[in-house]
């Protein structure tokens, strides 16, 4: 009888916390500038620099705590990993090794629904702590020679480390992404993966159904994209379930995934890992956290992406596909809330910046030199535009078939819907009399369509409504248009 | 004025010529240059020079002057820093061959305030590698030989510092003391020496040796010139964290007011076995000096003094692992031509920069951070290092400063106790405590032995006093000026 297995695993994830200046110094923080340009004698560990602290990186921590209902350490302090490696100036790392800055905390995930357009089961992934550190330097390895740049070095760097309380592939997917989605809904990091903003380990073991011990963990690096990490977990719970069942031994030990290969590769046993002689940072003080400031801080606290879409659907009736493409993205929502608030229907308003607007800025980012660079935030069209195009095809000043034709326009010149319209004279047209001579001439040269419709079979009306549409390219008010057609046909 | 009267001249004297217009800051300037040349050949206290710059800065000193701009009492006064404090375009090697290439991009706090003062930054000033030493003998460039026998050390680590004011080099030197490196080189030539409160100077810009128990401290000829030099030197740095938000009084005003005499403490374990008979004689005189003075002396005891030996080696070494783990042959220390990878960069740059001191102390470092034995060696000492700040707490309780002697020994002889570390480590029994407290010490000469070697006495103070610790040390060196005597240096 062969034995079924479960996976169990945790998460340690890193994010870059987007300050003015780094961790420990005042030298500024970025990416993409010249190698070895945002450095000075504290980032370089020149003899004699030392560290302070940086107020803002705290404050961001706290932050996160908050939005992940950690407990905020009344008091934190800093400790030394030592290690020697060369992305690392000093040879030691300040971290925060037994009094974290918060502890405990929970992240809210939803499970794929049974199709996309169905919400699914939600349930929340339990954190053990969440401490900062200061990030390490970028080595880049050529065959015989490695570069250093330490522009990243010293960067503010939080860790969030969750409890072995993932259980598959797919959680582990849905924990990145609200982790992701809640970190930059609050500003904290841009969370970009391919900039290193956002980076990975898992720890994965799985055992006996039916057993409550863990089995060897093996910790995961390298994972670069929420994919990646999805598919470096699924493999290794393949490779660790086939190992059990052939009767070998899972060791404990960090793998390597490899993207290109699709498997993972040991890096390095139990046996080998290091000692890195923890002891509290003797050029820092420990750090009280007044718990004012927490109130303070608390004020500040974004709706969580998920309170934010329960809201969405239930206050405002939108549909879950468009809460699902709205709140991952807190300026998409701030822009469709300005939109929903000038507008008198919030759903139109939704679909249209989901569709449309979505579309517009995506095609941008595609055309731009930087890709991906277009977001919300610099986006030509305001929100007043987009309500005003709304509210010209409430109030029938213009077709739907005219606004979506204008909306690409808009977007591109960030002119108003009203000057295009007035510009290209699209106003619907609604005079009675002119619809209807375009009507008795659609009449006489679709004869077939006429009689059809006479003799009871009511599409063939479209045929005709079509025509008197197209004459007026798309102009003519549809409603006009329709009663103008069935009074004619009737008499 | 001749130059061998500018030389014998306080800082505070020549300060006083300066604002009579007697005489120039270059003329004093060329004075010790020429003095420099004239002894340092057997003293060997400058690992560097950069004349034409020192001579540049005394011309801008006196050009300032002509103009009115004086910057203050120091303006113009020579000073020179112990091979560990960053000077800007300066070499700094910490008389290691590790850093044999290094010269400082940046200003030590330290060195921007005397540049702001007005002072005349001079020479490089040997000591013990890394400050780990109490005889100058560890320098990877050569011992510094005290003045008042060649035959003898200096004392150490800050031995460079020392003799060069001994040796009438320089008016006013810095040095550093982490186990009293400043005190006993003081003691050993003759000279007045000054460790501040833990926190009272900035270390911002001094390669750390044991950065909890560091502090950047004064040598002079007098009481009076070190409280010139520390009041601007001290101050709130934000560039250190350990640094404390304190307002720094006027040292050399308070000096001038009338103090009344008040307790000194005598602690019984500082006056037991291990003391030389000449030293216990001298200290005794200087006892009478201060009964006779009307202060009252009182015996005490700090049960706790055996202990921070022990204490002190374990916590010291445990910081100088991780602080010296930065000279690594990967940047800008000095990297193993015999290095054929990685690991080996590592290894074969320290093994062959470093001395057998530097490396004993950073082996005995980690071993106690090791995993396994940091409870029994780190957090055990730190626990007793609370026990003898306490010691020292309730001594202050009855007393205003204690007095013991500086050194058991005056100077010993070259190679006498270098093969036993053991027993260079006892040099220090007297000075230790007094940074595991973080208090402030002073070593003012208070004699000689009958073959002419100094002997130092030590008043120790309560912690961001050192008014009063300036205060009572200046009662006795204003009217006995030991430190007034020059050895004779002639062939």
């Amino acid at each position: 009888m062969s034995v079924k297995y479960e996976t169990v695993m945790g998460l340690e994830v890193h994010v870059q916390l987007d300050t003015n200046s780094k961790m420990f110094t005042r030298v500024g923080t970025g990416f993409g500038k010249p190698p070895n340009t945002l450095t000075d004698p504290v980032v370089l560990g020149l003899p004699g620099a030392l560290p302070v602290m940086n107020r803002e990186a705290i404050e961001k921590s706290i932050k996160v705590g908050l939005l992940l209902g950690c407990k905020i350490a009344e008091v934190c302090k800093w400790d030394r990993k030592n290690y020697f490696y060369p992305d690392m100036p000093k040879n030691y790392q300040i971290s925060q090794f037994d009094q974290p800055i918060c502890e405990g905390g929970e992240v809210e995930i939803e499970l794929p629904g049974e199709t996309p357009t169905v919400m699914g089961e939600h349930r929340k992934v339990m954190l053990t702590r969440i401490h900062l550190e200061e990030d390490v330097g970028k080595l880049t390895h050529y065959e015989r020679d490695s570069l250093v740049d330490y522009n990243r070095a010293g960067s503010p760097l939080l860790e969030i480390v969750s409890e072995p309380d993932l259980f598959t592939p797919d959680e582990v997917f849905a924990y990145l992404t609200s982790l992701r989605n809640s970190l930059v809904s609050a500003g904290i990091s841009p969370c970009d993966m391919e900039k290193g903003q956002l980076r990975c380990d898992a720890n994965v073991s799985i055992r006996p159904v039916g057993t409550t011990t863990l089995g060897t963990k093996v910790e995961l690096k390298n994972l670069n994209t929420i994919s990646g990490v999805k598919q470096g977990v699924e493999y290794e719970i393949r490779r660790q379930t086939k190992a059990l069942e052939n009767g070998e031994e899972i060791f404990q030990e960090t793998r390597r995934w490899n993207p290109e290969e699709k498997r993972t590769t040991s890096m390095r046993s139990k046996e080998m890992a290091h000692d890195y002689r923890y002891f509290p940072d003797p050029d820092l003080m420990p750090v009280k956290i007044d718990p004012e400031w927490v109130k303070r801080i608390a004020k500040e606290i974004p709706e969580k992406p998920f309170d934010k879409q329960r809201r969405y659907m239930a206050e405002m009736n939108l549909p879950y596909t468009a809460t699902a493409a709205l709140c991952g993205d807190r300026p998409l929502c701030e822009y469709f809330e300005k939109t929903a608030d000038l507008t008198k229907d919030s759903v139109k308003a939704a679909n249209w910046v989901v569709n449309d607007l979505l579309r517009e800025l995506s095609q941008a980012g595609k055309d731009s030199d930087n890709e991906s660079e277009i977001s919300v935030e610099n986006c030509p069209l305001a929100p007043e535009s987009l309500a005003e195009l709304i509210n010209l095809i409430e109030e029938n000043v213009v077709s739907n078939n005219v606004a979506k034709e204008l909306f690409p326009e808009m977007f591109a010149t960030g002119k108003s819907a009203a000057e295009l319209v007035n510009e290209k004279g699209l106003e619907m047209k609604s005079d009675g009399d002119e619809i209807e001579s375009l009507c008795v001439k659609a009449i006489e040269d679709d004869p077939d369509a006429a009689e059809k419709y006479k003799g009871g079979k009511e599409g063939a009306i479209n045929a005709l409504k079509g025509s008197v549409m197209k004459a007026t390219r798309g102009q003519a008010n549809p409603q006009v248009v329709d009663e103008t057609l069935r009074r004619l046909l009737s008499s | 004025m001749d130059s061998n009267s500018l030389i014998s001249k306080t800082a505070t004297e020549l300060s006083g010529e300066l604002e009579s217009g007697n005489c120039k800051a270059v003329e004093i300037a060329q004075a010790y240059l020429e003095q420099i040349d004239r002894v340092d050949g057997k003293v060997h206290a400058f690992l560097h020079r950069d004349d034409d710059d020192f001579l540049a800065q005394a011309k801008d000193s006196d050009e300032r002057r002509e103009k009115g701009e004086t910057l203050g009492p120091l303006d113009g006064i020579p000073v020179c820093l112990k091979d560990v404090i960053s000077v800007e375009g300066q070499p700094l090697t910490a008389a290691s061959k590790i850093l044999q290439d290094y010269v400082s991009p940046y200003d030590a706090t330290v060195t921007r305030k005397l540049k702001a003062a007005g002072a005349v930054i001079g020479g490089r000033l040997n000591l013990d590698e890394f400050a780990m030493g109490s005889s100058t003998e560890n320098s990877a460039y050569g011992p510094t030989r005290n003045p008042w026998d060649l035959e003898r050390v200096p004392g150490g680590s800050s031995g460079g510092s020392s003799a060069a004011v001994a040796a009438r080099e320089a008016p006013l030197t810095l040095g550093s003391d982490t186990g009293g490196s400043i005190r006993q080189p003081a003691s050993l030539c003759g000279v007045v020496g000054m460790k501040p409160t833990y926190g009272m100077v900035s270390r911002y810009g001094l390669a750390a040796f044991a950065s909890s128990l560091d502090q950047i401290g004064p040598f002079s000829q007098t009481v009076e010139d070190t409280a010139l030099l520390l009041e601007t030197i001290s101050g709130h740095d934000p560039l250190d964290s350990t640094s404390y938000p304190t307002e720094v009084p006027s040292y050399s005003e308070f000096l001038k007011q009338k103090h009344e005499p008040c307790t000194l403490g005598l602690p019984k374990e500082f006056f037991g076995e291990g003391m030389d008979d000449e030293v216990r004689t001298a200290v005794e005189k200087a006892i009478e000096f201060y009964k006779g003075k009307g202060y009252e002396i009182v015996d005490l005891s700090l049960p706790t003094t055996d202990l921070s030996i022990p204490v002190y080696y374990v916590i010291a070494t445990a910081e100088a692992s991780s602080n010296l783990a930065r000279y690594d042959g990967i940047r800008y220390t000095s990297r193993s031509e015999r290095a054929e990878n990685a690991v080996d960069v590592y290894a074969k740059s320290r093994g062959e920069g470093f001395g057998e001191e530097v490396k004993r102390r950073c082996i005995l470092g980690a071993y106690g951070l090791s995993s396994g034995y940091y409870d029994a060696y780190y957090l055990r000492a730190q626990k007793t290092r609370t026990l003898i700040r306490q010691d020292f707490e309730r001594a202050f309780e009855k007393v205003d400063a204690i007095l013991t002697p500086t050194s058991p020994t005056p100077a010993f002889k070259f190679g006498a106790k270098s093969e036993d570390p053991i027993s260079m480590y006892l040099s220090d029994v007297y000075t230790i405590s007094t940074n595991l407290a973080g208090l402030p010490g002073l070593s003012v000469p208070c004699g000689f032995t009958e073959s002419g070697l100094p002997i130092g006495l030590q008043l120790i103070g309560k912690a961001f006093d050192e008014g009063t610790l300036l205060s009572i040390a200046h009662d006795f060196d204003r009217e006995l000026q030991f430190g007034r005597q020059a050895p004779n240096l002639e062939d």
